[in-house]
């Protein structure tokens, strides 16, 4: 962020089909100045062209919340997200989430409770459950489990992945 | 400083990758020049293809090629260079092998290009005519066509006993039912990917999504005549498989294919729609026929199936073995037929066989309790095996009785009225049902090596897998725990086919098998450490054998007075040594022969029906578990609470829906195609039932990645009957079904 944006190029040899958009992203704290085509979305945005793969693709449809990411704090499917929508919005990925080292409250709690297995669709999990708590609307663990649904965990992970929430959030009854 | 780290619920050791984003799996590598291809799939499901026309996507600037079978590179001809670890009998699905369509989704095109989304976009240009014939999907309707394989996947059906049809007709109480459950696809949550980086030498890097890389390396090899140095395949991470990566998919095919044709770096993710195309838990109908004496005695049980299968392989599963296994009868037949069908060949799929037998088996002997008037538990105990009928051998160990007790008293069981619809919570009604599961516990050969340098630090490697089991974290503890190490200092390396073999990550076999070839390597290390102290000025070890000396807080020191020792990194100071090496192949022992080696569950539920609308709750799951020892506390409850969440999912939601007037699952998607999210899932409590088991291998330990899920449809199915009054046998129970 402090650093001046540099511009960069995800040109490739390709004829575009589509005159390519300038935007900017804040990611994970750092501005990025864009040429990106009309049709990519945040998702592939991240991981294709920007090498940032902590963000994952389940479906890329918007079923499955593996690719979920906070812009301005609100959690989104990135894969339903086309990155034009988005200029000059701030990202936060599963990357931008522990600070100097030191792991998000969130992280810790899903490795304290065993809240993943093969891990997939953790850092989908992880930023949905920081933009739940953010929300403010979960008041009993029914709540927390109605507002995580759209993150699946194959692995079944999901008492665990309760349970983490829990820890960060505290107080919780059930309803 | 404690090294005791067994039966500890250590978290796991790569928990800080997962949670930051920086475990990589296979589709997250790249390299300079990586280009992307994107698979076209055959709309219909049997037949030719008459023309391909792919020019409008090559026209496209930045699409560097599109693969057929018209122009396809030379491959191999016979079909066992197709065949990998997991094949069964038959002649493998080969892509783009020629114009014949075998099954709906079917790979007909690779459109390679510079970026993904051009890959994606060329491929919706390609124009296919196809030569249509008429297509088989639908086993019910073609049960008739059932034959018995002149080869069996994995056993013959075990041979009748007695005599079972009269046995029956004497019975004071029976059972004789049908019941059914529908395909299933595995769906991991990562779908099924290939990275192919083509090296400056003109090798390949190859990181697949895998349940075995020696097993992709192998197939790959033999297809394209390679040597191993040709094509290294890695697989660090991999984001769920359940069996889905067991054979190698053809994404990897298709990927290593590309590469080799343009010398490029590959990489192939296959669509959500597309994990839909291959290997699914096959439909199977099952005929159980159960008579028991007044008293509850079992007298004659009878287990037959009808399973799908493709028209080019025979894919058949341990389905009719289950009776042998838990309950005494003298009087038995089973049988396993197949019906060939215009599918994909089905795969292995979580506890494969064992939560389609014992559904039935269980549902089963559920219906012969209410028709004998006996509580279903009590009935089970009646019939108890010390003995598994298949081999009529005793067990390793079986501590299923432990597990009835402990897991039926933490439910309630005793307050259970067993008259349906007796009991309610408002509006809904409540049922309690329960299951017995059985899973088998199997050692294979596997091989590890093992590292020790001077500054203490250990490294243990095998080509095995962690699909999310835990595997590093309980082969970490492992070594750990047997050097005496303190876990920091060891790493465990997995999913590289230069390491030592392993076997498939499947079968619930990976900790007995890999765990025992880690033990053993790092008995070898301990040895050849006892050797080197041995001449060690004042050296308390001067003559003493390995079972004299024990590791423990980073020193290896005499049993017999455990104040006299060295400290492991001392020894290596003072012997002057860089690094101790040894690589092992532990082998199941001669003894086992002669046992049967099973883990146990009973698994109790509690489910709530709204009496309008039939929707299911399963509010509360008690399980005990009687798997051996137990290493690792926390990673193996997570293992249990997902396959009973995956029970959960195949008794109510999961159902691949296929339209039989097209051939082709149609609800190919997470959206349509339903498992568990977090709402469906309550309670769960899981036990575990102590067990020592001397016999079944070096660790002590039954693998847990398959128990937890057998038997829960059952439990749940007879739940929804001791709630409503009605007996639902066709899986999975959704609210049509129920109301």
């Amino acid at each position: 962020m402090k650093d001046k944006p540099q511009t960069e190029s995800v040109e490739t040899a390709a004829r575009p089909l589509a005159p390519k958009s300038s935007i900017i992203l804040k990611i994970n704290d750092t501005e990025h100045k864009l040429e990106v085509a009309p049709w990519t979305s945040v998702l592939d945005l991240l991981r294709e062209y920007l090498h940032m793969t902590g963000t994952k693709k389940g479906c890329d449809h918007g079923q499955c919340g593996a690719c979920t990411v906070l812009v301005d704090g609100t959690r989104v499917n990135s894969c339903l997200t086309l990155a034009v929508m988005k200029d000059g919005s701030e990202i936060t990925t599963i990357e931008g989430l522990a600070k100097d080292g030191e792991l998000h409250p969130m992280q810790q709690a899903f490795i304290d409770n065993d809240a993943f297995q093969c891990g997939y669709c953790t850092p989908g999990q992880i930023c949905s459950a920081v933009g739940l708590l953010q929300e403010g609307k979960a008041k009993s663990i029914d709540d927390i489990r109605d507002l995580m649904s759209g993150n699946i965990c194959r692995c079944g992970a999901y008492n665990n992945i309760l349970a983490a929430i829990q820890q960060v959030k505290g107080g919780v009854q059930n309803a | 400083m404690n090294t005791n780290y067994i039966g500890k619920g250590t978290s796991r050791v790569d928990g800080r990758e997962k949670v930051t984003g920086q475990a990589k799996y296979a589709a997250e590598f790249t390299a300079e020049g990586m280009t992307h291809a994107f698979v076209v799939s055959s709309r219909i499901a049997k037949g030719k293809i008459k023309s391909i026309d792919a020019s409008a996507a090559l026209e496209l600037e930045g699409v560097l090629d599109v693969f057929t079978h018209k122009n396809r590179p030379k491959l191999a001809w016979y079909d066992k260079s197709y065949q990998d670890e997991d094949s069964p009998p038959g002649s493998p699905f080969r892509p783009l092998y020629d114009s014949e369509i075998q099954f709906s989704m079917q790979p007909i095109a690779l459109v390679v290009a510079e970026t993904f989304e051009l890959a994606r976009y060329g491929a919706s240009l390609v124009q296919v005519e196809y030569e249509e014939e008429s297509h088989t999907t639908n086993l019910k309707a073609n049960r008739e066509k059932a034959y018995n394989p002149k080869k069996y996947k994995s056993g013959e059906p075990p041979k009748s006993r007695g005599n079972m049809e009269e046995a029956f007709a004497g019975a004071a109480a029976k059972v004789d039912q049908e019941y059914f459950h529908t395909s299933e696809h595995h769906n991991p949550m990562e779908m099924h990917a290939s990275t192919v980086v083509w090296e400056d030498d003109g090798t390949m890097t190859i990181y697949d999504k895998t349940q075995s890389v020696k097993n992709s390396q192998n197939y790959i090899k033999k297809i394209f005549d390679l040597s191993t140095k040709d094509a290294r395949v890695i697989s660090p991470f991999v984001g769920g498989a359940f069996g889905s990566g067991l054979r190698p998919q053809y994404q990897l095919f298709l990927a290593v294919m590309a590469a080799l044709a343009l010398e490029r770096s590959v990489k192939l993710v296959l669509t959500r729609q597309q994990m839909f195309s291959f290997g699914h838990r096959p439909a199977t109908i099952q005929h159980l026929q159960l008579g028991a004496s007044k008293d509850g005695n079992l007298l004659a049980a009878k287990h037959e199936a009808f399973a799908e299968t493709s028209r080019f392989e025979d894919y058949a599963e341990n389905v009719v073995v289950w009776q042998n296994t838990l309950y005494k009868c003298d009087n038995v037949a089973f049988d396993y037929k197949l019906v060939g069908l215009d599918v994909y060949t089905p795969l292995d799929m979580r506890a494969p066989g064992g939560v389609t037998g014992m559904y039935a088996l269980e549902s089963a002997m559920d219906e012969l309790a209410v028709a004998a008037g006996i509580d279903p538990v009590e009935l089970r105990l009646k019939n108890y095996t010390e003995k598994d009928q298949n081999e009529d051998a005793p067990f390793t160990s079986k501590e299923l009785k432990e597990c009835y007790r402990q897991a039926a008293e933490k439910f309630g069981w005793e307050k259970r009225n067993p008259e349906p619809r007796s009991m309610r919570d408002g509006h809904k009604l409540v049922g309690w049902g329960m299951a017995s599961a059985a899973w088998e516990a199997t050692q294979q050969e596997a091989s590890a090596k093992a590292q020790l340098t001077a500054d203490g630090k250990l490294i243990v490697s095998s080509a095995t897998a962690d699909i999310g089991t835990g595997t590093y974290t309980v082969m970490t503890q492992l070594a750990a725990e047997t050097l005496g190490l303190p876990l920091e200092d060891v790493t465990f390396k997995l999913g590289d086919s230069t390491l030592p073999y392993a076997p498939l990550e499947g079968g619930s076999w990976t900790v007995s098998s890999v765990g025992s070839a880690v033990k053993k390597v790092c008995d070898a290390i301990g040895e050849r450490l006892l050797k080197f102290s041995r001449k060690l000025p004042g050296s308390p070890f001067a003559l003493a054998g390995l079972e004299e000396v024990k590791f423990e807080n980073g020193m290896m020191k005499l049993k017999s007075d455990p104040s006299k020792g060295f400290y492991i990194k001392d020894i290596m100071q003072q012997r002057e040594l860089d690094v101790i090496e040894e690589e092992v192949t532990s082998k199941p022992a001669s003894e086992q022969k002669n046992y049967a080696p099973y883990a146990h569950a009973a698994v109790f539920v509690e489910v709530k029906v709204d009496e309008d609308f039939g929707t299911i709750t399963v509010s509360r799951v008690v399980s005990g578990v009687a798997a051996g020892r137990v290493i690792n506390t926390k990673t193996s409850r997570s293992q249990i609470l997902g396959g009973i969440v995956w029970g959960i999912g195949m008794a109510l939601e999961e159902e691949s829906f296929m339209d039989n007037t097209f051939g082709r699952f149609m609800n190919h998607n997470l959206a349509e195609y339903h498992v568990p999210v977090n709402a469906d899932v309550h309670d769960i409590e899981v036990i575990f039932v102590e067990e020592h088991d001397e016999i079944v291998n070096p660790i002590g330990a039954k693998g847990l990645g398959e128990i937890g899920i057998v038997g829960v449809a059952a439990a749940i199915a007879n739940a929804v009957y001791h709630a409503t009054g009605k007996r639902v046998r066709d899986l999975p129970i959704t609210l049509d079904k129920v109301m």
